[in-house]
């Protein structure tokens, strides 16, 4: 193991290599195709974790509002795929038909407009970015330049989130309401219900994971990473040395925002539907919590935060489903007050020396393993 | 004694500045002068306005009133960010270095270029880059300090890599904020002779409480008293000031 490349460190690399292993090969040969389906779902939600640990972890920025801009990019895909399975044909027997279903029970007699550029799939997937992009740099611009930040900051992002989710339950008609946008069907004509596409949208979503995780690895090893640790700790130095400390605060925002679309587009393929639940307070906060979890320092603790979490949520909420809740809490509570590194730290400190040791005294052993600690972008 | 209606001599010329929190004016109505390549410092008792005179200069407080022209820009107008492009450098009064980050990647951060978010992104860590974050790491006496993070620095290091830092912009303007207050007396020679290396091509605008080290390095001493200026000149001058023995040095 004296592979030694700049952009990865050893432990880093050993990371990288055996996520790609566990999510290409381990769990698609061990997991039947709902399993699949679900780590799938999970996975959406490490976009989200990634985009936070850029955000909140190296620029010290808590957005308890990702939800917003999971939902804002899965409602894009969402507005194409509903448009695509509203054919006239497919939709003769409505009052309107090659309408949406829910817009002709809101008695809606045409398609309103911003749902018309939605029936091209290159604008689909542009604003799938843009959108997402634009709404935080809005917010990030009216915050950051007026020094908004912190708690303050955290609270104004919930809020945000509170009033999205009521504005999608109460326009119904042009948003599908409480439901969200179900009955999703076809991709250019590609059915995306069967077994068989499933697995190949694991595939495609694996795919844009490890891009996204090759970005945010980008970002952090650039100046502008370092930058963002900094401001984290000295904000007045920062901007003392020259730098408008309020746009890499937008930059950081926006950033974590896209990875979050990205995410939440892909949940809609992934899923077959979107609503307005995975949008508001409770999930943004649940995104918050993946994070933590993995560590929120470290871009591969995030996927595993997220897939450990939604892990634990889906088999427990089954079981206990008044508790679980709580339990979530208690999580939180503990991995902030004992392991503010959260798993990532846990492998840091402790698993990882011992693997080294072991190494150093039997040269032959491997390490395993991907968690990385990171306390900063070191040299 | 110069009269300044000439601003193309001074680097930096403050006037009639007034800075007011809720009505307590805690700069009033102040104005100096400060030529190319002189060291000031400003002394006065506490309460007097001096930090709040440098954070007026640099903009991290906005002036209520009066001007501050720096070759002839007006500073009050413009951003902290953009004051430092301007050229004025701002050392803080406890060391505010990035303990997170190692010494070299610290100073990078401060070496002038890709200050946008697009040039961070795109900065490289060329030679140039190299070799000066070498040349002011080997002035302030971190040269074999580098890959050290900054947390595990001593007191004394965090505030030379601090003025460190502003080297590496090369300001005009150099404005410290007691920089050698809880420093060792051997700290305190090393930071003397280094202040008086990096003066050369340069102002420098001092706070210090420490009267000996004021002498060492001192051109010109001016004497805060509730945000005026209660006398200015040379050290020698202003010690014997009678008003200046009476508020401060007589006690």
């Amino acid at each position: 193991m004296i592979i030694n490349s700049r952009f990865f460190n050893r432990s880093e690399l050993i990371g990288f290599v055996s996520l790609l292993l566990l999510l290409v090969v381990i769990l698609p040969l061990a997991l039947d195709v709902f399993r699949l389906n679900l780590v799938a779902k999970y996975l959406t939600y490490a976009f989200v974790a990634i985009g936070l640990v850029l955000c909140w972890g190296y620029g010290g920025i808590l957005s308890l509002g990702q939800g917003v801009f999971f939902g804002l990019g899965g409602y894009c895909m969402a507005m194409f795929l509903k448009l695509e399975a509203s054919s006239v044909a497919n939709t003769k027997i409505q009052s309107t038909p090659g309408i949406p279903d829910f817009m002709d029970w809101n008695q809606l007699t045409q398609l309103p407009f911003f749902w018309k550029p939605f029936q091209s799939f290159p604008f689909a997937l542009a604003a799938i970015i843009l959108v997402p992009a634009i709404f935080s740099f809005i917010i990030g611009a009216a915050m950051f330049k007026r020094r908004v930040g912190g708690v303050y900051f955290a609270i104004i992002t919930q809020a945000i989130a509170a009033i999205m989710t009521i504005l999608i339950v109460g326009q119904q008609g042009y948003t599908g309401g409480i439901n969200g946008i179900t009955d999703l069907r076809t991709l250019h004509g590609w059915d995306i219900r069967t077994d068989h596409a499933k697995y190949i949208l694991y595939f495609v979503e694996v795919f844009f994971l490890f891009v996204a995780i090759l970005v945010a690895q980008f970002i952090r090893l650039t100046k502008l990473g370092r930058i963002l640790v900094a401001m984290r700790e000295q904000e007045d130095r920062v901007r003392f040395s020259g730098y408008s400390v309020a746009n890499f605060k937008i930059f950081a925002f926006c950033a974590a925002a896209v990875f979050a679309a990205v995410g939440g587009a892909l949940f809609t393929l992934e899923v077959g539907f979107m609503s307005p639940s995975f949008v508001g307070i409770v999930p943004s906060i649940e995104m918050v919590i993946y994070t933590a979890v993995g560590g929120r320092l470290s871009i591969f603790g995030a996927v595993y935060g997220s897939l450990l979490v939604n892990f634990a949520k889906t088999s427990l909420s089954e079981t206990f489903p008044q508790l679980w809740l709580f339990g979530l809490g208690a999580l939180f509570i503990a991995v902030v007050l004992a392991f503010p590194n959260g798993l990532a730290g846990i492998w840091g400190d402790y698993v990882q020396p011992r693997i080294d040791r072991l190494l150093a005294s039997r040269s032959k052993k491997s390490g395993n393993g991907g968690l990385v600690a990171n306390g900063a972008p070191a040299e | 004694m110069l009269i300044g209606h000439q601003p193309k001599d001074f680097l930096l010329a403050v006037e009639a500045l007034t800075v007011s929190f809720d009505g307590f004016k805690a700069v009033n109505d102040l104005s100096f002068y400060v030529e190319e390549n002189e060291i000031r410092v400003i002394i006065g008792p506490n309460g007097a306005g001096k930090t709040t005179v440098l954070d007026l200069i640099c903009g991290k407080t906005k002036a209520t009133s009066g001007s501050i022209q720096f070759r002839g820009k007006e500073l009050t107008k413009l951003r902290e960010n953009e004051i430092v492009k301007a050229g004025v450098g701002r050392k803080f009064q406890t060391p505010s270095v990035f303990e997170d980050l190692s010494v070299f990647e610290n100073l990078e951060i401060s070496f002038p270029r890709g200050r946008t978010v697009f040039g961070s992104l795109t900065f490289q860590r060329d030679a140039t880059v190299q070799d000066r974050v070498e040349e002011v790491a080997e002035m302030i006496f971190l040269k074999d300090r580098l890959k050290t993070s900054a947390a595990e620095l001593s007191h004394g290091q965090k505030q030379w890599l601090e003025i460190g830092m502003l080297l590496i912009q090369n300001p005009d303007l150099l404005m410290l904020d007691e920089p050698v207050a809880g420093m060792s007396v051997s700290e305190r020679a090393k930071t003397a002779e280094l202040l008086n290396r990096i003066i050369k091509d340069r102002s420098v605008l001092v706070i210090e409480h420490d009267m000996k080290f004021v002498e060492d390095i001192a051109h010109k001493v001016t004497v805060l008293h509730q945000g005026q200026i209660l006398s200015e000149g040379t050290m020698d001058k202003v010690k014997n000031d009678p008003k200046v023995v009476e508020v401060y040095l007589g006690h």
